[in-house]
């Protein structure tokens, strides 16, 4: 009995805790809630959002209430007898329609943020193609020729281990994109392996990346600065670790950037011209291999066995020279095995095969020259 | 009570009247020339519903256990920021296991072993249809699970691509081992067809005379419906699987961009399939619960055949609402539109089951014993997740829910206080039914606090940390989601840790306990309460019951 007592009391106060932590959740910053973010869209977004969560409180709270209302007096200790009341088509009908009404509610403003989300098309000022690869992100500046990929950064991979105290870690990447503000920029996704989802939240776009599909997705970023967001859609090994970092700067900065790209461009095909040393081509390469195979291949050159072959002892790494190079810029059709040739450059390509063929126990001892890549283009 | 009996087996006539009580002298009797085999051979070539719910109902506690140790896995690499147990690799087989076997293994079985037990009993009839059957139905499936575990051991790992296996990563980009996890899907498929015609002929062919349609309990409707639901969709996931075979091994290219093949179409047959099997893990729940809440409010379920239809209404509408997992793969706005009006709508029956069953406690005569503690839980746990759930429904503000830990915190709402809980609740409502023992009531309560604050101290901080924006299925977050996480993961042990304490509560129930009597609960209805004694005989109701 007193057992009884008790469990009814703590049902009660469970059902009170249950409904503080909802208020909360509503009171509290961005480490609570969803971001009200800096897009027209994302502000609709968090509005309507914030709407359809009270409608569910409010539910909530009729409910609940009426639960508690029966566990505290309708209880057979305090001499409660039951009625005897058991159908009525009347109030069957009321909590039919009710409910209805509140939906119609909803859907009908979810219907006009609906329909002004998926209109990219209209007026857009700038199309950035965005490819997901296992495990980073390519943009291609449509119509400026300017091509950025991008990884996570070498500071989150160190201290992985430990992470304590590194802002930003998992959150930072090797080379960001750069947005101008108040343009309508249309993204276009697209994907070159499994399906990847890019989502930063401060612009409300999370859109699948698929093969053989583009989806797009649009933001007009109203306020500069730092974004930061991360891949949605599991995607494999690396799924957690290919985060997105896009900053937004007026126009001009964002010419300037643009015009920085390009030159920087225009130089590292220059470099692919020159006759480059061993040991250039082993630290170069050294430093892509990190970023771009040691994923699979492993740091130390491992694999995992049974779905990613080693470097060590590898076949192609201590085999022909051109085979070597063709896997590598055309992939491997059916595996995991990507085709670089779209992602890195003359010379990046050149220094990994290079560091790949004299690393991990291999000493073929030869070397691929950024020309060679050039040609076989 | 009057019971007319035909010629049994033997050809012995007892066509007698006897008492009540002298009945279940005559069932005892009975029971000596056809009780069970003894030892293994017993659970092995055993046909009788009660055996075959038993291991069903085992089936399902031990895969519990075991996706749980899987979740903890998880959750104890998920307690702090970095990487520190376990590799990102291994880290996806964990997800995509623990899902497996627990959408499988422990939910799906355990209700399927709820059904063996109950149905006959509730309709007044002897055994399931078709009991060789299920038999082979049930023995099916420890095979089928370890296949799918062994693929751990396998070089180059298990499934690591989730429970929802979207290609291609599950085609081009899977290890070798995911030919196994194809075929223990197809084993689990038939295991579930088997069960489900079972069912499905027992209720419609089984029904003492007198249980009409809608005199069945709820649970018996609810489970009517749910095997329909199973037949017309396990056969699809089969579907889904092969095509996946031969993607791989065969040169096709159902899913394959670079063959013409449709990588959003594997997203679409997976969900007409998905999407009815998360009904199939919760309708039996709303069966369980109508049939506990009437008990210990001792008044009767409010608006019975309003249930049935809502039951019907969403079993109808789960086939037409499926790629409301899928808003952000790119559909046309009007498709769109149209699964989010669907889907929305189902929180209407929906909220008529839950409306009902607060009428039915409103102006009853409560008492809350221990099932009535799970299915109170159940009732306001479950509506936390009705309302994520209808959160999620709205397609623009999806897009921003999808793939993050509120998805995660949404659906463990429904499947865990939810799914789980009703189990749970049903065990300690039926079991001195089953086995003749009380359980210990004390034990029960600890047992249902203990989870209770736990489980929510487990997934309430999960809405927090998916709305501000922590994608799902990731080893490894950045620091922001630090304290959520770990709180997380304290209540994830403690939660995990109530479950053995469980074990021990049912194997001390099985074992013995205070002598449970025929009806067990005073606010008992039914007729496994009022026409068989605890535990009921081997074989019940050879002889049909009268319905009143």
């Amino acid at each position: 009995m007193i057992l009884n007592k008790l469990t009814g009391r703590l049902s009660v106060a469970l059902a009170g805790v249950l409904s503080m932590l909802a208020v909360t959740a509503v009171n509290a910053d961005y480490a609570l809630n969803m971001t009200e973010g800096v897009t027209p869209i994302s502000r609709d977004l968090y509005s309507l959002h914030m709407i359809v969560f009270w409608i569910c409180v409010a539910i909530g709270a009729v409910v609940f209430c009426a639960m508690a209302w029966s566990i505290i007096f309708h209880r057979k200790s305090r001499g409660a007898v039951a009625a005897n009341f058991h159908e009525s088509t009347m109030v069957e009908l009321i909590w039919t329609i009710g409910p209805l009404l509140i939906l119609i509610a909803i859907a009908i403003p979810a219907t006009g943020i609906l329909l002004d989300l998926e209109d990219a098309k209209t007026n857009a000022d700038i199309n950035l193609q965005v490819t997901g690869i296992q495990w980073k992100w390519k943009y291609n500046y449509i119509d400026e020729d300017v091509q950025v990929i991008s990884s996570l950064a070498q500071n989150s991979r160190d201290v992985i281990k430990d992470p304590t105290g590194h802002e930003n870690y998992l959150l930072e990447v090797d080379q960001s994109i750069v947005l101008p503000i108040n343009k309508k920029i249309r993204f276009l996704f697209h994907s070159d392996d499994v399906i990847h989802s890019w989502w930063v939240p401060e612009f409300a776009v999370k859109q699948d990346a698929i093969p053989g599909f583009i989806n797009d997705s649009w933001a007009i970023i109203e306020e500069p600065g730092i974004y930061r967001g991360q891949c949605a859609e599991l995607c494999g090994r690396d799924h957690g670790f290919m985060p997105i970092v896009v900053e937004a700067v007026t126009q001009s900065e964002y010419q300037q950037w643009l015009s920085d790209k390009k030159a920087e461009a225009a130089s590292m095909a220059a470099s692919a011209d020159k006759e480059w040393s061993m040991q250039d081509l082993l630290a170069q390469g050294e430093t892509v291999y990190k970023v771009n195979c040691a994923a699979c291949h492993g740091p130390t050159g491992a694999g995992i066995p049974g779905i990613f072959p080693a470097m060590t002892n590898s076949p192609v790494a201590t085999g022909d020279a051109a085979e070597h190079v063709n896997v590598v810029m055309n992939g491997k059709a059916g595996t995991a095995m990507a085709a670089y040739k779209s992602q890195l450059n003359d010379v990046d390509l050149a220094a990994v095969i290079t560091f790949e063929r004299n690393s991990f126990g291999n000493s073929v001892g030869d070397m691929v020259q950024p020309s060679v890549i050039k040609n076989a283009r | 009570m009057t019971i007319t009996t035909t010629p049994d087996e033997h050809g012995h006539d007892h066509g007698h009247d006897h008492g009540h009580d002298h009945g279940h002298d005559h069932d005892h009797g009975h029971d000596d020339h056809h009780g069970p085999a003894s030892g293994i051979t017993r659970w092995i070539t055993t046909t009788n519903h009660k055996d075959i719910g038993t291991l069903y109902l085992w089936l399902s506690f031990i895969m519990l256990l075991v996706g749980g140790s899987m979740a903890m896995v998880i959750r104890l690499e998920l307690f702090q920021p970095g990487l520190q147990f376990v590799a990102p690799e291994f880290f996806n087989q964990m997800t995509t296991m623990h899902g497996l076997i627990m959408v499988f293994g422990a939910i799906m079985p355990g209700f399927v072993g709820l059904a063996n037990w109950l149905v006959p009993m509730m309709i007044g009839a002897p055994d399931m249809a078709l009991p060789r059957m299920n038999n082979w139905s049930f023995w099916i499936l420890p095979f089928a699970f370890t296949m799918l575990a062994s693929t751990l051991l396998m070089e180059g790992g298990g499934p690591a691509f989730g429970w929802t296996f979207y290609a291609p990563l599950s085609t081009t980009f899977a290890p070798d081992s995911t030919d196994f996890f194809i075929f223990a899907v197809h084993m689990m498929g038939a295991s579930s067809v088997m069960g489900a015609i079972n069912i499905i002929a027992t209720i419609l062919n089984m029904r003492a005379p007198g249980m009409t349609l809608m005199k069945m309990p709820l649970f018996v409707w609810t489970w009517l419906i749910t095997a329909y639901l199973l037949i017309a969709v396990m056969p699809v996931l089969a579907g889904a699987v092969t095509m996946m075979l031969t993607d791989r091994h065969f040169g096709t290219s159902f899913f394959d961009a670079a063959g013409g093949g449709d990588p959003v179409m594997f997203q679409h047959i997976f969900w007409f399939f998905g999407h009815p099997e998360v009904y199939i893990m919760i309708l039996p729940a709303f069966g369980v619960i109508s049939a506990i809440i009437p008990t210990f409010a001792r008044k009767r379920l409010f608006g019975y055949s309003s249930m049935v239809y809502a039951t019907a209404s969403i079993a109808i509408l789960s086939f037409m609402v499926w790629a409301h997992h899928m808003f952000t793969v790119g559909m046309p706005v009007a498709g769109e539109l149209y699964f989010m009006y669907a889907t929305i709508l189902i929180s209407v029956p929906t909220g008529v089951k839950v409306f009902n069953w607060v009428t039915t406690m409103w102006k009853g005569s409560l008492t809350f014993e221990t099932p009535m503690l799970w299915a109170l839980g159940f009732i306001i746990m479950f509506t936390i997740g009705g309302f994520s759930g209808l959160m999620l429904g709205v397609a623009p503000v999806d897009t921003q829910y999808h793939d993050t830990y509120f998805v995660v915190a949404h659906f463990h709402y429904v499947l865990v206080t939810g799914a789980l809980y009703s189990i749970i609740a049903a065990f300690y409502y039926w079991v001195p039914k089953w086995t003749g023992h009380m359980y210990n009531e004390t034990h029960g309560k600890i047992h249902f606090w203990w989870s209770t604050i736990s489980v929510n101290v487990l997934f309430f901080p999960q809405h927090f940390v998916g709305l501000a924006g922590m994608p799902r299925r990731i080893p490894d977050y950045s620091l922001q989601f630090a304290e959520f996480n770990m709180m997380s993961s304290i209540g994830g042990f403690a939660f995990g840790l109530a479950q053995v304490f469980f074990l021990y509560i049912v194997i001390k129930t099985i074992k013995g306990g205070e002598k449970a009597s025929a009806k067990v609960w005073e606010g008992a209805t039914g007729l496994e309460f009022e026409q068989l004694p605890s535990p009921p005989p081997y074989h019940s109701f050879t002889v049909a019951p009268e319905i009143r």
